[in-house]
């Protein structure tokens, strides 16, 4: 129980983050991602502020073992860059770039009950469960680009 | 380059993005797991996963943010300019890629780059590189 307390308020936090900085609105982040026309650095200042409050908590986390609500901190292990790890990256930027939504936003989004949150939110969870499939069946290619992901 | 003065908004981007990174401390601190909502996402997926129901009941925070955000200062709809079937796209795209690519803006371009991960910095560089590419091919050489 404390654990689902604990994660609603950081959630809601999360998603007050992404609200007063703008980052729930998909024109406000393509504005970021073109380059080319008049260009709104926020997305910039918006990640730089939560990795200078992030940074000393994740400095803290690998000296620790336990989180405070009990259980194991786990951080990632993994440190070698992979194919998984460019290929999945460059599919991922290609389909923020088309919508200017990636995975929290949009689901904040739905809060407003904007239908295209909800296109985007229920394509995005096939996209993850198409992973999960392909991931653990013997699709030739997908399964040597997943099979340490 | 030219900068959008009418919608650069510094300070309200820097408060906004201090939130998100204390949300991301608090996970990692309180319940020792790294705020990537595509992770938090595609894990609630999975009912079966011990870790599923505190990933839900932090997808249901999320959602209930911009009610609480309402009464606090205004909040205008969002606006999709994509057309749904663009949208279904960029959702399989982005569901794929990052479960693929073990993270997206927030697990790697957030928590990861917190972590001073040499993964994150590659993963955060190539996304945001496509990301660039495609808004440019829509918007300019398409559109």
């Amino acid at each position: 129980m404390k654990r689902i307390v604990f994660a609603l308020v950081v959630g809601l936090i999360f998603g007050l983050g992404l609200c007063l900085s703008g980052m729930y609105e998909p024109t406000k982040v393509t504005g970021f991602l073109d380059l080319a026309g008049p260009w709104d650095p926020s997305l910039a200042f918006v990640m730089g502020g939560a990795i200078v409050v992030a940074l000393p908590a994740f400095w803290l986390a690998r000296r620790r073992s336990v989180a405070w609500v009990g259980g194991a901190i786990e951080l990632p292990a993994k440190r070698a860059l992979d194919a998984p790890l460019v290929v999945g990256s460059a599919i991922f930027g290609v389909g923020w770039g088309l919508g200017g939504v990636c995975p929290a936003p949009g689901v904040v989004d739905l809060a407003f009950l904007s239908p295209s949150a909800a296109i985007f939110v229920v394509s995005m969870a096939a996209g993850m469960l198409v992973y999960r499939a392909a991931a653990g069946r013997p699709l030739p290619g997908l399964r040597l680009l997943a099979q340490d992901a | 380059m030219t900068i959008d003065w009418a919608h650069f908004t510094p300070a309200s981007a820097l408060a906004g993005g201090a939130l998100i990174g204390l949300a991301a401390a608090l996970l990692i601190l309180g319940l020792g797991r790294v705020m990537g909502a595509a992770g938090i996402v595609g894990g609630a997926l999975a009912i079966d996963d011990a870790d599923a129901p505190w990933r839900w009941s932090l997808i249901v925070g999320l959602v209930l943010s911009p009610l609480i955000a309402r009464v606090l200062w205004s909040v205008v709809e969002p606006v999709f300019a994509a057309p749904w079937l663009a949208l279904v796209a960029s959702g399989l795209l982005v569901g794929f890629g990052a479960r693929l690519g073990s993270g997206c803006t927030s697990g790697h371009g957030v928590c990861g780059l917190a972590r001073l991960s040499p993964r994150s910095f590659a993963a955060t560089g190539i996304f945001m590189a496509t990301a660039f590419l495609t808004v440019f091919v829509v918007r300019h050489v398409v559109g």
